[in-house]
Parts: C-alpha cells; sequence; structure tokens
C-alpha cells in the first residue's frame, strides 16, 4: 500500500502549475504588459499574502484573537530595513539577512509577550494584542530617541528597493507549503485541537500553552517576513502603516477569505489589493473620494451575505490532504 | 503640587468624555457580546450635530447637545437595525468585522465634501470661557460643565437601568437572552433601546468633547473610541460602574503621563496600565472572576 | 484479591468561596478496578473529578497516581502520565472529522517534532500512517468506522458519547474517568454502552471510576460503588450492600422524619 499521505494533486503538479503561474506573470511584467504602479501592487498583495497567513494561523487555525498583527508586521519591516541599513551593501541576495533578523526578531517578541498574554481568552486577548499593538506603534512613533535613522514619527527614508516579485512569489510558496504541511501534521491538529476546545484538548494530553505559543510565534515570524518584504518594496516606513488600522487588514483578509482557510486568504488578500487599488482606477475623478466609502460597503454586503467568508473553511484542491482508502 | 491638581481636574474633564462613550460600549457589550467599533464615530457624528447646531443655527448649549443626543441615538438604532440585527445568528467574528466596516464607512462617507469634509474644523464655544480661581488652581466654566453634564448623564443612567422596568428588561437580556426572551420580553426592542442610549451618550461626550478640545474631524473618534473601549475593560465589561472607574482611571493616567513623563509616549503609557490590569485581573478591576465550569 | 493501587486520594479538600465542594475525601482505587462514584446532584463528584484530572487545583491534600505525587500537574501532564477523561456535557472537537478527534488525543505521544511537519519527512509519513492506523483500529472497535470522515459534531448523540470514550482510550490510559455516559440514553443504548464499558475494561486491561446516575449501569458493572453527599464519602462498598445503606438511601429520599412532618 502507498502511504496514506497524499495531497489530492501531486508535488509535480504544483511544481508545473507554480512554475507556470510565476512564468506568465513575469513575462507581463518584464513586456510591461503590467506597469511598474502595478507590478509593486502585485507585490504589496503577496506581502499581504504572508501576513494574513500567519494571522490566519493565530486566529483561524489555533484560534487565538488577535488585534495587533501589524505590530509583528512592523517589527519584521523596521529591522530588516535597519540591519541592511547597518550592512551598508546593496545586494538582493542581502535582502534575506535583513528578512531573517526581521523575522527573528519578531518571533522572540511574539515568544516574550505571547507567554503572559496568551493566557487570556477570545475578546480579552484581542484587546491586549490590540493594546500591545498601540504600545508598539507609539514606540515606533519615539524610536528616533534611540536609533535616529529609524526616523520615528517623521518616517524611515531611503530604504533601498530590494524586494522584487521574485522574491514574493517564492515567499508566498514557500510560506504556503509550510503553513499546509503544518496544519496537517501532529503539531498542526494540536493547534487546531485549542481552537476547538481548550479543556478537551488538555485532557488529552496537549499542551495548550505551548501550543498557543507555538502557532503565535510561527504567525508573527509570517508577520515579520511580510514586513522585511515590505520595507524593501517601498523606500519609506512610517510607524502610520503599522497601526491599528493595520492589524485590522489583516483581520478583514482572514474573515473574509474564510477563517482556517488557506485558499481563502490567498484569494481576499488578492481580491482586497485588487479591489481597494482597483477603485483607484475605476472611479471616474469626480468621485474618487468614494473609494473609501464603497469599500467598507462591500465589507458589510460580504459578511451579512457570508458570514464565513469566502471559501468558509474550504481548501483549493492542492491545498486538500487527502487519506481516504 | 499645584501643578498635579489641575493636571487631576484635567485628567477628570477627560475620564468625563471617555466614561459617556465608555458606557456605551459597555452596555452593547453586556447585551449583544459585541465590540461595536463604531461606536466611536457616532461620537463623532456627535460631535459635528452640535457643531452644526451651534454653529449654523445658533441654538442655546442644551438644546444643542439634546439634538446631538437625539441625532446619535437615531444613528446607533439605525446602524443596529442594517448591520448587526441580520447577523445574529452568525459567527461573532462576522458582527466584529461589519462593526469595523460600519466605522470605516461613516469615518469616510462623514470625510467626504457634501458630507463633513475631510478638514479640521474649529469648535464654536456657545459661551465664553471664563475662569475661576480656587486658591492657585484655575477651573474653567467649560471644565465644569464637562464633568456635571457627564455626571448627571450617568446618574440618569443608573437610575434608569436600576429603577425602571425597561432597565431591569435590559439586565435580563444582559444576563440570559433566551430566558429573558421566554418571560416575554421584546429582546429586538431592548436591543434597539440599548443602542440608543449608548449611542445619545456617545453623542453627548462628542459635544462636550468639542468644546473641551475644540477641534473636530471625521476620524476624531478613533483614538477616543478605543480608549474608552479599553477604559469599559479595564473597569469590567458589561458593568456600568465599571465603565465609569475605568474612563476615570484611563483619563487620569494619560493626563499625568503627558504631564510628568512624555506626551508622545502618553498612548504606550496607557495602553500599557491595560495590560498589566487585564494579566492581573482578566476579567476588569470590577469584573467577578468565574471558575471555568468543566 | 491482592491487587496494587494505582490511584490514592488523601484528605482532598477544594472550597469554592465558603463552599465546600469535596471535603476530607479519601479514595484509593486498585489497579483493573471498576467503580461507581454516586450521590445526589451538587455532591460535588464532577469536582473530584476535575481535582484528579488537574483541571482545578485542590485547596488541600494530595493525589498520587502510580506512586507519583500528581496533585500540583498540569491537566495535560496528567493526561500523558495515563488518566483520561469524559465530560457531563460532552467536549468534542466539535467541528474537525471523528478521525481527528482521536488523532488528536494520540498526539502526545508522537516522537517528530514541528521540522518533520513542515517537511513531511520520510519519518513523518511513517509516523502519520501509524497514528492512522491505530486511529482506525480504535474507531473499529467503538464501531465508528463508517463515521471516520464525518464531522464530529453531525453524530447522533449516543455516537457523539462513543466517541468520547474512545478519544479516552487511544493513548491507551490507565485510569479512565467518566461522567456520565449513560446521560440522555434510552435503554437499549444503555443496554450496548454498558457492554462497552465492560468490553473495554478488559480489553484494555483499564481502571475504570465512573459517575453515573441511572442505577441499572452501575449496580450492574461497578465491582465497588462509592457514595458521596455535600462533598463527603457517607458510605461505600458493594453494590448491593450500598443499596440497603440507610444512609444512602437517605441521602437520595431525605430523612422519613423529615418527609412525615411536612
Amino acid at each position: 500500500m502507498m502511504s496514506n499521505i497524499k495531497y489530492q494533486i501531486s508535488k509535480f503538479q504544483i511544481i508545473a502549475i507554480v512554475a507556470i503561474i510565476y512564468a506568465i506573470i513575469q513575462i507581463l511584467m518584464s513586456t510591461q504588459i503590467i506597469n511598474p504602479y502595478w507590478q509593486q501592487i502585485i507585490c504589496y498583495a503577496g506581502v499581504m499574502i504572508i501576513s494574513a497567513l500567519g494571522l490566519n494561523l493565530i486566529y483561524g487555525f489555533t484560534g487565538q484573537f488577535s488585534l495587533g498583527h501589524a505590530a509583528f508586521f512592523g517589527i519584521g519591516a523596521y529591522t530588516s530595513a535597519f540591519t541592511i541599513r547597518m550592512a551598508n551593501f546593496n545586494n538582493t541576495f542581502l535582502l534575506v539577512v535583513g528578512l531573517i533578523a526581521g523575522a527573528l526578531l519578531a518571533g522572540i517578541i511574539a515568544f516574550i509577550i505571547g507567554l503572559p498574554i496568551l493566557r487570556l481568552r477570545s475578546d480579552y486577548l484581542g484587546i491586549a494584542t490590540l493594546g500591545f499593538g498601540i504600545i508598539v506603534k507609539v514606540l515606533f512613533d519615539n524610536a528616533d530617541a534611540v536609533f535616529p535613522v529609524l526616523g520615528g514619527s517623521r518616517g524611515m527614508v531611503g530604504i533601498t528597493k530590494l524586494t522584487n516579485f521574485t522574491w514574493v512569489f517564492l515567499l508566498v510558496v514557500i510560506g504556503v507549503i509550510i503553513l499546509r504541511n503544518l496544519i496537517n501534521s501532529a503539531p498542526g491538529r494540536a493547534l487546531i485541537s485549542v481552537r476547538e476546545d481548550e479543556i478537551a484538548a488538555e485532557a488529552v494530553g496537549i499542551n495548550t500553552t505551548k501550543y498557543k505559543t507555538l502557532g503565535f510565534v510561527i504567525g508573527s515570524i509570517y508577520a515579520g517576513i511580510a514586513g522585511g518584504l515590505y520595507a524593501h518594496l517601498y523606500s519609506f516606513l512610517h510607524p502610520q502603516n503599522f497601526d491599528f488600522l493595520k492589524s485590522i487588514d489583516a483581520l478583514l483578509i482572514v474573515v473574509l477569505g474564510g477563517m482556517a482557510s488557506i485558499s481563502g486568504t490567498i484569494v481576499a488578500a488578492v481580491l482586497w489589493v485588487l479591489i481597494l487599488e482597483g477603485l483607484r482606477v475605476v472611479l471616474p475623478e469626480a468621485i474618487l473620494d468614494w473609494r473609501l466609502v464603497i469599500y467598507p460597503i462591500l465589507l458589510i454586503l460580504i459578511m451579512i451575505f457570508r458570514p464565513t467568508g469566502i471559501f468558509g473553511g474550504k481548501e483549493f484542491q492542492f491545498l486538500q490532504y487527502s487519506e481516504k482508502r | 503640587m499645584v501643578y498635579f491638581f489641575q493636571q487631576v481636574i484635567n485628567g477628570l474633564q477627560l475620564g468625563s468624555v471617555y466614561a459617556l462613550i465608555a458606557l456605551g460600549y459597555t452596555m452593547v457589550y453586556g447585551i449583544i457580546r459585541l465590540i461595536n467599533f463604531a461606536h466611536g464615530d457616532v461620537f463623532m457624528v456627535g460631535a459635528y450635530l452640535g457643531f452644526y447646531a451651534i454653529l449654523r443655527f445658533n441654538l442655546p448649549f442644551p438644546i444643542a447637545l439634546l439634538l446631538a443626543m437625539t441625532g446619535s441615538a437615531v444613528l446607533g438604532i439605525l446602524i443596529e437595525r442594517l448591520a448587526y440585527k441580520p447577523l445574529r445568528q452568525a459567527p461573532r467574528i462576522a458582527c466584529l468585522i461589519t462593526a469595523l466596516g460600519v466605522s470605516l464607512f461613516l469615518e469616510n462617507f462623514c470625510s467626504l465634501k457634501f458630507v463633513f469634509g475631510p478638514n479640521y474644523l474649529a469648535y464654536p464655544r456657545p459661551f465664553p470661557v471664563v475662569n475661576f480661581n480656587i486658591g492657585q488652581l484655575t477651573i474653567s466654566n467649560i471644565q465644569i460643565i464637562v464633568f456635571v453634564v457627564a455626571v448627571c448623564l450617568m446618574i440618569l443612567l443608573e437610575l434608569f437601568v436600576s429603577k425602571t422596568k425597561t432597565g431591569m428588561a435590559m439586565r435580563a437580556v444582559a444576563f440570559d437572552k433566551n430566558t429573558a426572551q421566554l418571560m416575554g420580553i421584546n429582546i429586538d426592542l431592548i436591543i434597539s433601546i440599548t443602542f440608543g442610549i449608548g449611542s445619545a451618550l456617545a453623542g453627548a461626550g462628542g459635544v462636550l468633547y468639542g468644546i473641551a478640545y475644540p477641534q473636530i474631524n471625521p476620524f476624531m473618534g478613533i483614538m477616543p473610541g478605543l480608549k474608552a473601549f479599553v477604559a469599559a475593560v479595564l473597569g469590567g465589561i458589561g458593568i456600568i460602574p465599571g465603565a465609569m472607574l475605568g474612563a476615570g482611571i484611563m483619563g487620569m493616567v494619560e493626563v499625568l503621563s503627558s504631564a510628568y513623563i512624555s506626551s508622545t509616549m502618553r498612548d504606550a503609557i496607557a495602553f500599557l496600565v491595560l495590560l498589566i490590569v487585564l494579566l492581573v485581573k482578566p476579567t476588569g478591576l470590577l469584573g467577578k472572576s468565574a471558575i471555568e465550569k468543566v | 484479591m491482592n491487587r496494587k493501587n494505582i490511584l490514592e486520594i488523601t484528605n482532598l479538600n477544594r472550597y469554592f468561596g465558603g463552599l465546600k465542594a469535596v471535603s476530607n475525601f479519601n479514595m484509593t482505587i486498585a489497579e483493573h478496578e471498576l467503580v461507581g462514584l454516586i450521590g445526589p446532584n451538587g455532591a460535588g463528584k464532577t469536582t473530584v473529578f476535575n481535582l484528579i484530572t488537574g483541571m482545578y487545583v485542590p485547596s488541600s491534600g494530595s493525589i498520587r497516581f502510580l506512586g507519583e505525587d500528581i496533585t500540583k500537574l498540569k491537566p495535560h501532564q496528567i493526561a500523558q502520565r495515563g488518566i483520561t477523561r469524559t465530560f457531563q456535557n460532552i467536549r468534542l472537537f466539535s467541528s474537525l472529522s471523528v478521525l481527528d478527534n482521536v488523532r488528536i488525543a494520540y498526539n502526545y505521544k508522537v516522537d517528530y517534532g514541528i521540522g518533520h511537519s513542515i517537511l513531511h519527512s520520510q519519518k513523518f509519513i511513517k509516523r502519520e500512517k501509524e497514528i492512522y492506523e491505530k486511529a482506525l483500529n480504535v474507531l473499529e472497535t467503538f464501531g465508528l468506522i463508517d463515521r471516520a470522515y464525518e464531522v464530529a459534531k453531525n453524530l447522533p448523540y449516543g455516537e457523539q458519547r462513543k466517541l468520547e470514550i474512545a478519544r479516552a482510550l487511544v493513548s491507551e490510559p490507565k485510569l479512565l474517568l467518566l461522567d456520565e455516559p449513560a446521560a440522555g440514553m434510552n435503554p437499549s443504548e444503555i443496554k450496548s454502552l454498558m457492554e462497552l464499558i465492560r468490553f473495554i475494561h478488559n480489553k484494555f486491561n483499564l481502571t475504570i471510576l465512573l459517575i453515573e446516575h441511572q442505577m441499572r449501569v452501575v449496580m450492574g458493572i461497578c465491582e465497588r460503588v462509592v457514595v458521596m453527599d455535600f462533598g463527603e464519602i457517607i458510605s461505600q462498598g458493594k453494590p448491593e450492600e450500598i443499596q440497603n445503606d440507610p444512609k444512602v438511601i437517605e441521602a437520595y429520599l431525605g430523612k422519613i422524619t423529615e418527609c412525615v412532618n411536612r
């Protein structure tokens, strides 16, 4: 008998599909059919996918309500930008160093803050993470007192643009595969059991504190990496890019896509970025102000008519785990 | 020492405004377990209604206040009926996202040029500012009015909730919705009343905020809204005196930390206090810590 | 009958504010015993379960399991040492499949780390296959094999109860605590439940402590019965001895004189 671990599409098919998608977008970009403006937007969508996948792991899979995801995104962004600025060496491979630094710091801080606050439940945890997010944002505002290069509330300028489509695409693919593999394993099932019923999970020997922290740390590492990519996608960082509303953006994507659905997060992140930017292009000049009015109306309508999100917990075939005999 | 007491007075003023907003948060949370993120924006609309009543229609302050409260109440009820009621059976997070949607909508809709416009506006003073000196302390009539109006409204609310039949029904619904329904209470009506009262208080808070810190814009509700919500959690969410206590603390912490530590670190310190309280007493200062039933 | 004790509870107390939920509770359970814990509502039976499994921390007293003091351990540590339980109001991982419910309970015995999960290494594949077979075996034993891929909350009530027991057994515990397993079952379901409990008791060489209100179950399968009232043990012995103990009758029915006086 073959192994029972099988996804509905083989590895080779996945590699082929991924390569084709990459090639198509890359060709469209190099032939300028997708102009630099839209190239940046596509990269931004990728960044949001990675960040939102992290939040989906924390909230959708592990059930830990977080309203402070942008803090880890910001920690990753500033750390990465700072590291590369200090190294003072502009090589696209150096981006990896920055990303690792950002991911590490985001993970470490998530661990330190997670241990005490993950004892809180549902809304209380949400409020605590919200508070943490605001504290971090204020610290960014005042960061220039310690590191003038970070710019504080004036923003950090002159960050080298090292992020390109290839990096973003590669990291999205890796991020999706790691998350998929994690979720479909014993530690992944432990994470989900915490969401389902903490008391029952403890009763069958799951160390819920450990797994809550694990989910929170890994999710925050995703945010940290996304932040690093973001910092080097634009050449400017401002504390306002990491405030409460940005945490909400990630939450919106997770919920709109459907909690605990990787596919949902991917689709919702792309749609979210495209709709917000698309409205900018589609709407005539006279009613451009309406962009941010139409968007929340769409949001409310989606929630009223599809409260479990676009995918409602389901997955694309290539992410599905199949083991029926 | 004088400086300190002066700051305490400022803290009381800010705390009074927070309390008025926090009450709506806590009542709504108590009754439908929803963090109504749009509440801070109702506060903003209230401030604008007062603004137009005073500036455009030259109405006296008490009438302007009542008008703002009524308008906010109508808005609150409308929001509940249109956006939250269809989601009563949906996952809680869907409601929360809807609340965020309503919040974004109100902010951006009000920023449109034909509504309130995106710019800061100077708030009109409905009467001249008079300063009273008590010893070396200075108290303005604005501060007295803010404090007195806030306290009166809170007393009225407390009386309403504890003495009237409707108030009793509200408490019953907050305690157990299903049983309340079996007792013949019209849940939908009670929820609407709760939103109405909460929003009216936020509207009053908006007008008071406007005359105390005379600058308003469509995004002014975000931070006071969040802080008032935090105040409600600090005191124990769902508990009316808790919201007042939490708001008082929040106002004091904020004013004192900008006076003595750093005004740019003000928000960080306020939220740090929240984190510490939550970690020590997760249900808030006045909240009952319940043992989870297994 | 010289079996060694596996659970020894001495002078256990638990107060909630002024209320003595469990007071001066002493109990030993020998290996492979099947003991019933009965008593009127609110007597403190479930609290005893919560204390044994670490869900509540005792106010004082000690609990020893296989010679080890487990009084201060966390619930998952106690589960890992071999005490598992079911709950009065079924607590399944309700939106997961029946299979996953069982697999999660085997998790702590899984020896691959997160690196293997992420890479889906050979070790991962091998272990996952073992877990899978293990889970299916247990489901087979409980007649739930056809339900393996159904969502737990969609099962009928009786099968949910069964699944909860299956989940508690997959990690091969030594002591199983059942909290009112027959609650809400009809007579024929109760009959098959009794057979099931007897069967697992022997097949897995289990020690079982069960709370039950259905006297048919208690009298039918328990070797020994402990009776609680107001947090204290008021009587214990063989089922037939208990049935005639005036103190037990009083606890359930109230004093005869009281009834007459009213």
